[in-house]
């Protein structure tokens, strides 16, 4: 009778998942993030693999007259524009330059915010008044505003637009990394680390960042999706990517001219964006949700 | 209350002499030949050298800067650069139509925002939440210019019911205040949606339901009134991306606003027409973030009892 107790409470335990795995299962667990993230991996997938479907130089730029205002058809499933371009050879490339740009922008005012940020909360005092009075001014101006303005100083290329988000993204990470940082400071292992003698760039490191890093992960998404809004909308007022390169926001502004007579030449450029967004904006929803099961109601 | 405002104020012009500060030294960055740009093909040498003399070109950033601020604070932001003719008239022209769009704006994402975000909450999982919180996140991605640009194909070349470009009457702005509302409104809803949410559960919340008050009561006397304070919040920061999306949305329906002004000077390199632009958008977000600081303390009797001799708390 003993045994058989043990025996059932031993089968009643529940598995031991590591942080990272409960976080996974309950990530798995929500349909919209699990439909959100299979949407990010087609797009990521086509721009990964965009050579395999279609050739830049021959399809997505080199002008084709002959071919010009196909609507969508089996040769071209997506249809051509003005130029005779092959719309869908257009959009995957597309997809590889407005991921990259978005992403890259993403990753390097991450870094940038994470360092300002935890400096600030850490150390507190005179170099946080000023980080943060910067801060303040840097906010002052909405992002876009902020990218449009270091575009039209530098001029319309690649670098500088991945530049001009940048500069208009670090402020609020900072601002996320630096209140996070401040929940974590009082507690009280960074405390034993203290007491312990760690060196302060390993306890900010180990200690701090780690245990920030659900907020900061979670804001990084949302970041991502309003990113890649900005990317398209410059594009779109002719800030963003130079043309004949196919950024989606570019497309649609090359396309407009004639969108009265052929919608789809607008269309499906929005629909790959506002997917793609949406895709981002489930996953952000979804990863917040698993981080933090407490915020979920 | 006063004093708190003059407090406030204090706070918001250094920061905007740091934007101005910001904004001039990223423009300085602007290519070394704007004068050739702006000469034309009737540029030589020495006409390039004399433009730049006399624009100041040839002096050193702070003294620059300072001349502008001096100009600027007297009420005049300078000479375009590309028509050689002032900008105050001309700029002064270009804010009704922002200011316009901007307006009717908020008006309709407040309007439809908080209490469709209220009744979502309050009606937490029915057919009406699900479907606005679906179209909520479907909204805060659609991309604001493409849903202009159906917009516009639909209500102006294919029913003709609105205009789709330009401005003369009231019906030019509907198209765009739709357009620039849409994801406003979807945030906006999300935000109302979850904090009220949070304080349904409150134990206050419970209290009063069980000491019998009436449903109506409830929401706008417990839940709404503790709600407001992340609300407004939200709006400030809609208000602040507004203005700045303002300038794509005026760019689709081509109104005659500051930021098609903005976007004309960028393709002339017209320093002067982009640094005034801008500081205006920074300046009216700066006023209307002052704004709702005064705003919280109406609103919460907690922050007023700081700054009001003799007043208790209720």
């Amino acid at each position: 009778m003993k045994k058989n107790i043990e025996v059932m409470n031993e089968q009643n335990k529940p598995k031991r998942r590591g942080q990272f795995g409960s976080i996974c299962l309950r990530y798995s667990r929500n349909k919209m993030a699990m439909l959100g993230l299979i949407i990010f991996l087609i797009v990521l997938f086509f721009a990964i693999f965009a050579g395999l479907f279609a050739d830049y130089d021959a399809e997505a730029i080199k002008q084709n007259i002959p071919d010009r205002y196909q609507r969508p058809n089996e040769v071209h499933i997506l249809g051509t524009d003005a130029y005779g371009r092959d719309i869908f050879a257009r959009i995957i490339y597309g997809a590889r330059l407005s991921l990259i740009i978005s992403l890259s922008t993403v990753m390097i005012s991450l870094v940038a915010g994470c360092i300002l940020g935890a400096l600030c909360a850490y150390y507190g005092g005179l170099l946080d008044s000023i980080i943060m009075r910067i801060t303040d001014v840097f906010l002052a101006v909405p992002p876009t505003l902020m990218a449009v303005t270091v575009v039209a100083a530098l001029g319309t290329s690649i670098p500088n637009l991945i530049l001009a988000l940048t500069i208009s993204m670090v402020p609020p990470f900072t601002r996320i990394v630096r209140s996070a940082v401040l929940q974590i400071r009082g507690a009280d292992y960074i405390e034993a680390a203290i007491a312990y003698g760690s060196k302060d760039a390993y306890i900010i490191f180990s200690h701090v960042l780690p245990n920030a890093i659900g907020p900061i992960i979670v804001q990084a998404t949302v970041n991502l999706a309003s990113v890649l809004l900005s990317v398209t909308a410059l594009g779109f007022i002719g800030l963003g990517v130079p043309s004949p390169q196919p950024e989606w926001g570019t497309m649609m502004a090359e396309n407009k001219a004639q969108m009265r007579y052929y919608p789809y030449l607008v269309v499906i450029p929005g629909i790959v964006i506002a997917a793609t967004v949406l895709s981002i904006n489930m996953i952000g929803d979804g990863l917040r949700d698993a981080l933090d099961p407490k915020l979920k109601n | 209350m006063i004093r708190y405002i003059i407090k406030r104020l204090l706070v918001l012009i250094p920061v905007l002499l740091g934007v101005s500060l910001l904004i001039f030294g990223i423009l300085t960055l602007m290519p070394a030949d704007v004068a050739a740009v702006q000469l034309g093909i009737a540029a030589t040498p020495e006409s390039i050298q004399e433009w730049n003399e006399e624009h100041g070109l040839n002096d050193a950033f702070f003294v620059r800067y300072l001349d502008y601020m001096k100009g600027l604070l007297s009420g005049d932001p300078g000479i375009s650069w590309s028509t050689n003719t002032s900008i105050k008239m001309e700029f002064a022209q270009r804010i009704p139509s922002t200011v316009i769009l901007a307006a009717g704006t908020i008006v309709l994402v407040i309007l439809i925002g908080v209490p469709v975000g209220i009744i979502s909450a309050i009606k937490q999982y029915s057919i009406f939440d699900n479907i606005t919180s679906l179209s909520a996140m479907l909204l805060t991605s659609v991309p604001s210019f493409w849903l202009g640009l159906l917009l516009i194909l639909k209500f102006s070349l294919d029913l003709d019911i609105f205009p789709a470009t330009g401005a003369g009457s009231l019906s030019h702005y509907v198209l765009p205040w739709i357009t620039l509302s849409a994801c406003m409104v979807a945030r906006l809803i999300r935000m109302t949606r979850s904090t009220m949410l949070e304080v349904i559960r409150a134990d206050y919340v419970q209290t009063a339901r069980a000491k019998g008050a009436k449903q109506l009561r409830i929401v706008f006397v417990h839940e709404l009134r503790n709600a407001l304070l992340p609300i407004i919040t939200v709006v400030g920061i809609i208000l602040g991306q507004t203005l700045g999306g303002a300038i794509v949305t005026e760019t689709i329906f081509a109104l005659p606003g500051v930021g098609t002004y903005l976007l004309q000077g960028i393709n002339k390199y017209d320093m002067p027409v982009v640094m005034i632009s801008v500081l205006f958008i920074a300046a009216m977000i700066g006023v209307i973030n002052l704004f709702i600081d005064v705003l919280y303390m109406y609103v919460d009797p907690r922050l007023r009892s700081q700054f009001v001799k003799g007043y208790v708390t209720r």
